[in-house]
């Protein structure tokens, strides 16, 4: 138990350092930027302690938030996330979650990747609409959300194959 | 009662949830606002402490660059010097208006609607808020935050930026905003169409604001058009300054308004 504890705080420390260092500074073709900390949300075990689970989110989003000088909008896409989880995890893993035997390293990839991709649309949806935050803006925020959201779902998907245990 | 808290229990999550995510929502539109949004950001101890030690490694990939900027200014400055030689012996009662420190800058950012740049300098270097920031090129922003060892800078690129400015030329001044979009290009209101302008005039910073001395240069005209009601015009500015790569700064502390402050401060 103490292990996955310090799993999760090393985790944590580790993608708010990598966001804000390198992934913010990235500006691919200008203005595109892959936000990796949503592998924190990703990957969380699956608990009952979804109390402790969103706070968490809310902490990450915060802290990302304040390096960033962005307010509160990267706490809310990650609050919103954490809690239509369990939802995307039924959806995407089927009964496999009902058991609560769901492994990350142990899923196939193909159940993965729509994992991945359904929370990180909703997540930079959120995100954007925020950061725009103009109703005339909309189509700058659904232009954005898409080209970003392919941006950070390849990153992830990297990152997480890259840190698997899993053997070849 | 009873069955009030047993609700809060049962849906306890969706309670935390609910309560998070409007305190998130409450801080966005803080930052939102012009001169509220301070209550969170990145000049405090730990976060410019970290990328302090980050921004010790990355400053090696711009020195180049940075050494051609800064010769570059040198240059500009010895010429300055040297056709000056004879007035500056003469002017025995030089009276210093403006206070300049050199600021390195830690972060900085220019893909957001609202951009902010972190500084190196804070309230134990006598750094306040409202004080300008310049480099050899151009304005940058307007420092807005400050702790006792980093401060924070709204960009220019920052859709809640004014800045006064006028056109060199003429003198005719105006509000200079940004529209959120390409980070080289800023725009100018408020010139009415009786002045005459044409692609590529110079924009200079007014002088008119305590927080910039005059003819700071900060950017040509790029194009031009008359707003709906066609009596003012919409311009175009295109940045002398490349937003996207600020390493030296300079802040500027205005003496005499520190001095005028405190004369209407002892008047009251």
């Amino acid at each position: 138990m103490n292990n996955i504890a310090l799993n999760i705080v090393l985790r944590f420390v580790g993608l708010v350092l990598l966001q804000v260092i390198i992934c913010s500074n990235i500006n691919f073709l200008g203005y595109l930027n892959p936000y990796v900390y949503v592998i924190f949300m990703f990957l969380y075990p699956i608990t009952n302690n979804r109390v402790l689970f969103i706070f968490l989110s809310f902490s990450i989003g915060l802290s990302i938030d304040i390096f960033l000088d962005s307010g509160g909008v990267h706490a809310a896409a990650s609050v919103a996330i954490a809690y239509v989880r369990p939802l995307f995890l039924k959806f995407s893993f089927g009964a496999a979650y009902e058991y609560q035997a769901v492994k990350f390293s142990n899923t196939n990839f193909s159940q993965r990747v729509i994992y991945f991709l359904l929370l990180i649309v909703i997540h930079h949806a959120i995100l954007f609409s925020l950061v725009v935050f103009d109703k005339n803006e909309g189509l700058m925020v659904v232009k954005q959300t898409l080209y970003s959201s392919a941006f950070t779902l390849i990153v992830c998907l990297l990152l997480t194959s890259l840190f698997s245990k899993k053997e070849l | 009662m009873q069955q009030l808290f047993n609700f809060f229990i049962k849906n306890k999550t969706f309670v935390l949830f609910l309560m998070l995510f409007s305190c998130s929502l409450f801080l966005t539109i803080q930052s939102n606002e012009y001169h509220r949004s301070k209550f969170i950001n990145s000049s405090n101890q730990i976060t410019g402490s970290i990328y302090g030690t980050f921004h010790s490694i990355t400053q090696y990939f711009n020195l180049k660059k940075e050494n051609t900027l800064l010769q570059e200014e040198n240059s500009n400055l010895k010429a300055m010097i040297y056709s000056h030689e004879i007035l500056a012996a003469v002017d025995s009662v030089f009276e210093q208006k403006y206070e300049i420190q050199p600021a390195l800058v830690f972060k900085n950012s220019f893909a957001l609607p609202n951009n902010y740049l972190t500084l190196n300098k804070g309230e134990n270097d006598s750094i306040k808020e409202d004080y300008g920031v310049i480099t050899s090129k151009g304005i940058v922003g307007i420092i807005d935050a400050t702790s006792s060892n980093y401060s924070r800078v709204m960009s220019i690129l920052n859709t809640n930026s004014r800045v006064n400015v006028k056109l060199k030329k003429t003198n005719y001044f105006g509000i200079l905003g940004w529209d959120g979009k390409s980070p080289d290009i800023v725009q100018l209101k408020d010139i009415q169409d009786l002045v005459k302008i044409a692609i590529g005039d110079t924009i200079v910073t007014s002088g008119y604001s305590s927080t910039f001395p005059q003819n700071i240069p900060v950017g040509s005209i790029l194009s031009y058009e008359l707003n709906d009601t066609e009596d003012l015009y919409i311009i175009e500015v295109k940045l002398f300054n490349d937003m996207k790569n600020l390493e030296h700064v300079y802040i500027i502390e205005n003496i005499a308004i520190n001095e005028l402050r405190a004369l209407n401060f002892s008047d009251e």
